[in-house]
């Protein structure tokens, strides 16, 4: 499916999605809460096929939140980037993504440790890098500790 | 009284610690001539073929291990034999950035290994966190703040040759080190 084919069957789906093509692959920009429902038809629907979560990360923009997902499809060949907006930057939270595609389970597990987004029914949703006890969340940009020397 | 050295009278110290000696003892600063030239044959031998821990965290292992291969060759100095084991060896080369996760295993491996060891501060993330000094959560900043280093090679990388001075210069090091002797202060 072409980009333009990709962005009029999704905004049959979801109509308040935005697009952005400036970049190399086509970006849907969405609110965090329309993030499950369109995941799951992007992965179950057919001409979609999106099998492969090939990176989810986190993009702290300081007012909000911007939850990325880069998703491939092995047999149609095509690439999409589902950008998921979350408002609440002082409890975060989205559902997980780990039922559609497994590996989102490490993933949201680093995402949590760097950036505290709570992913809603992750089956074990822990610090995967820091000690258990570490206080905040350094990728924040509002992040700072005793050891840190600002420039 | 000579400089340095410290002529004791025993018969009149005698008195006090019931101790009898039959003449005078001319005691030396460096503990003898026997004992310093043991110190120097020692020396020889340890710094003529220390064993580094094979340690690397970054890029700074990539040139510790150009420094091992043939172009630069450090066993020409007696470093060929690298460890894989704290026990078994007495230079630890700390080649890359250390992070906050890292420094309790750092310490432990420097606690495993066996005295007398010394250790090699390469580049410029083990000196003093480099390019990651300023607005880090996880670097920490000197190796120093962890164990106790004898040689720094400013650098980022230092190329091979620079750790074979820093190798040459701790030989150096440990040549005018007292073995036997303990250091006056």
């Amino acid at each position: 499916m072409t980009n333009e084919e990709l962005k009029y069957n999704i905004t049959e789906l979801l109509p308040a999605a935005f697009y952005d093509e400036a970049s190399e692959f086509l970006t849907v920009i969405i609110p965090s809460e329309a993030l499950l429902p369109l995941m799951k038809e992007l992965r179950s629907k057919k001409e979609f096929d999106f099998d492969y979560l090939f990176c989810l990360t986190c993009v702290d923009w300081k007012d909000h939140l911007m939850m990325v997902y880069h998703l491939l499809s092995k047999t149609h060949n095509h690439t999409i980037v589902v950008k998921a907006k979350i408002t609440d930057t002082v409890n975060p939270q989205i559902e997980s993504v780990n039922g559609i595609w497994k590996t989102a389970e490490l993933n949201e597990d680093e995402v949590f440790d760097l950036f505290g987004v709570k992913f809603l029914n992750h089956p074990n949703l822990r610090r995967l890098f820091l000690e258990d006890d570490w206080a905040g969340y350094p990728l924040r940009k509002n992040y700072t500790d005793e050891h840190m020397i600002k420039l | 009284m000579e400089e340095g050295g410290i002529e004791m009278d025993i018969k009149n110290d005698a008195t006090k610690n019931k101790l009898v000696f039959p003449g005078q003892v001319h005691e030396t600063p460096d503990g003898g001539f026997l004992v310093t030239k043991l110190d120097d044959v020692i020396n020889w031998a340890r710094s003529n073929s220390l064993w580094p821990l094979i340690f690397g965290t970054s890029c700074c292992a990539i040139e510790m291990m150009s420094a091992a291969d043939a172009k630069y060759d450090w066993s020409r100095f007696g470093f060929e034999v690298a460890r894989a084991t704290p026990r078994q060896a007495d230079l630890i080369i700390v080649s890359g950035t250390i992070v906050m996760k890292m420094a309790p295993v750092l310490k432990r491996l420097y606690d495993q290994m066996p005295d007398p060891k010394y250790v090699i501060a390469m580049g410029a993330c083990t000196i003093s966190g480099g390019p990651f000094f300023y607005n880090t959560y996880s670097v920490v900043k000197g190796v120093d703040h962890i164990i106790p280093v004898d040689v720094y090679i400013p650098g980022c990388p230092p190329r091979p040759e620079a750790l074979l001075h820093s190798m040459i210069t701790l030989q150096e090091k440990i040549k005018h080190e007292p073995y036997f002797r303990k250091a006056k202060k």
